[in-house]
């Protein structure tokens, strides 16, 4: 094997990441000799740091119509619009997520430098989800991105809940790595190779004729199925979202599952597009019952944080059945770039959402039930107008960011019914779990507007980082309402030259 | 399918091999027990005490610190054989490993790790 020359690894194509990796092994040493009582200085050199990032990652999309997809690693990366796209999506959750936790680690007592210093290493690992064009890149990435998450899961330390929430997500996340790289063995076994094209040349025209890459694929499906939640994986999902702290949730709400997401379509359209039709049909089963699942379990929860759980199951069976269409080749791109405009709303709502709950829960952690939202609208008008616009685009209503991604999801899917029935099945199954969503996310405005909280109610005060990020994902919210074809033309155009 | 072959003669061979010494000591060794031969083998030395004790969780702490060296010993050594032959790429790779390495190291340290208390 030759060893490769620094020129050779095109290091320049992957800079934003390295910036980000090089700023996080930094930061961490430096959290070292910050005292104590000034942790707040840890955030904003986090925040710092992902900001050059996001301006290293503008100067690429900027050049990108001028460069092209470009490799990097000696193929193991892939730096296509795709990429660019999603690496800018980790970097606003991560700011976002930053923004939240700055206010509200202090008042838990928690405030400890590592939990910056995490969520920076848990992007790094995101942004080489996006950017991998081999199977072993996914997996190193996919620990980078799972192991920060584990330990910011049981980041109160001497709470059961939150230790009980790290347990869970750490056994259950260990064993879906184990099946992940189980997966990969098998397509090693079957094909002779891990980079995505070479295995996507293996299979094609003959994949029926190879088994044992046929069951690797569907034990990558199980391995990333666990992270981004989806039916019947999900089984973690509540007791961790429901334990971690809330700041780290509402990270990892959109962290993780959109990282999952971006291996998850990468690696089915890339490399599968041979075994379509097999895969096509387990999406589709496993989106039918994700949404469903979600949807129907959602209605029945008393904890807000808990609701919110099954909120996210329910939306990751929603980008899987953008995901269902893309098994026609002709429609992938289309497809692909619903995914990802889905996912840039989901991120901003969500985030936004588990913003609201932060500003309502206590010092202790209580005060997150869906009881404790009554009254809001009286004693803090415009917390619970913010909550509002979240839960109407959660829902998919008109004039907010959560329609104009359903419209595109449930669009692509109608667009392929021509080719099966089964697309128009999980499209109708998507509206009308999206229906029985109304139900649950109109409980909480019900709350807030039509009953009456208790008078003493005392709600933490807002500082100005939570504030930011409620503002930033509730003004997103609207316009991606507004101005959908802003963003969704940038989603195309990032598929343009992409899978 | 004669990759396979050969695997399957190394699982029957795996399973013979050991098999072997232990029927033959059972059949061809003499036989006179005493209470020392038949006591159980712990290393030499009778336990003493419960050995149900709590450790003390710095063990575990050291441990971990020292895979730091283990870790750098295992792939510095073949890294170092192959120095000259190396190029540049090579040397940046190894430089960045070790930072990595010592950057844990700093910050065990500086956490207290090393100090035992």
């Amino acid at each position: 094997m030759d060893i490769p020359t620094l020129e050779s690894l095109n290091l320049l194509a992957v800079l934003p990441a390295i910036i980000l990796a090089a700023y996080t092994g930094l930061l961490l040493v430096v959290d070292l000799f910050i005292p104590n009582e000034n942790k707040q200085r840890t955030a904003l050199l986090a925040i710092l740091g992902l900001g050059a990032t996001g301006v290293a990652l503008g100067v690429q999309i900027n050049q990108y119509s001028a460069i092209g997809d470009q490799m990097a690693f000696g193929g193991l990366v892939i730096v296509d619009g795709y990429a660019l796209f999603l690496q800018g999506i980790f970097l606003l959750s991560a700011i976002l997520g930053i923004l939240m936790a700055m206010n509200y680690l202090p008042r838990r007592g928690i405030e400890r430098g590592e939990y910056y210093s995490l969520i920076l290493f848990t992007t790094v690992g995101s942004m080489f989800m996006a950017l991998a064009n081999d199977l072993m890149v996914v997996f190193v990435a996919l620990e980078l991105l799972s192991i920060p998450l584990y330990v910011l899961s049981a980041f109160i330390r001497d709470d059961p809940g939150s230790e009980e929430a790290g347990m869970k997500y750490f056994l259950l996340g260990a064993f879906s790595s184990a099946f992940f790289v189980y997966g990969v063995a098998l397509i090693y076994g079957g094909t002779g190779t891990t980079s995505l094209d070479g295995v996507a040349a293996v299979l094609a025209g003959e994949a029926l004729n190879l088994p044992l890459a046929l069951v690797g694929m569907g034990l990558l499906l199980v391995g990333l199925g666990f992270k981004v939640a989806a039916f019947p994986f999900h089984m973690w999902t509540p007791d961790v979202y429901q334990g971690a702290p809330t700041a780290a949730t509402g990270f990892m709400s959109v962290g993780a599952k959109v990282a999952g997401f971006a291996a998850l379509i990468r690696v089915l359209v890339t490399a599968f597009p041979g075994a379509a039709q097999a895969w096509g049909l387990l999406v589709i089963a496993i989106a039918i019952l994700t949404m469903i699942l979600g949807n129907v379990t959602a209605i029945s929860q008393s904890n807000a944080k808990r609701m919110l759980a099954y909120s996210s199951i329910a939306h990751a069976g929603y980008i899987l059945v953008a995901l269902s269409a893309a098994q026609f080749p002709e429609l992938a791109q289309e497809a692909s770039s619903a995914a990802l405009f889905y996912m840039l709303t989901y991120t901003i709502t969500n985030l936004g959402a588990f913003a609201v709950v932060m500003a309502i829960e206590k010092d202790d952690g209580s005060g997150v039930e869906i009881e404790d939202f009554a009254g809001l609208a009286k004693s803090r008008p415009a917390v619970a107008l913010m909550m509002l616009i979240f839960m109407l685009s959660l829902t998919g209503l008109p004039v907010s960011a959560g329609m104009v991604g359903k419209f595109f999801v449930f669009g692509v899917a109608i667009n392929a019914a021509s080719q099966s029935v089964w697309l128009a099945i999980v499209a109708i199954v998507g509206v009308l779990t999206s229906v029985v969503s109304a139900f649950y996310y109109m409980r909480i405005v019900y709350m807030m507007y039509m009953r009456d909280g208790d008078e003493e109610a005392e709600y933490p005060a807002i500082k100005p980082a939570l504030g930011t990020a409620l503002a930033v994902t509730g003004i997103g919210t609207l316009v991606l309402g507004f101005l959908p074809t802003l963003l969704f033309d940038a989603a195309q155009r990032a598929l343009i030259a992409g899978l | 399918m004669s990759e396979w072959t050969f695997i399957a003669l190394l699982l029957v061979t795996a399973f013979i091999f050991p098999a072997i010494p232990i029927v033959a000591g059972t059949l061809l060794g003499p036989r006179k027990p005493n209470e020392m031969k038949n006591s159980t083998y712990e290393c030499g030395v009778e336990t003493v005490g419960d050995t149900w004790v709590q450790f003390k969780v710095q063990y575990y702490i050291f441990a971990l610190v020292f895979l730091v060296f283990d870790i750098e010993l295992i792939f510095l050594y073949p890294w170092a054989v192959a120095y000259n032959q190396l190029p540049l790429f090579g040397i940046v790779a190894g430089v960045v490993f070790i930072i990595t390495l010592a950057e844990a190291l700093v910050y065990a340290w500086r956490k207290g790790a090393l100090e035992w208390l």
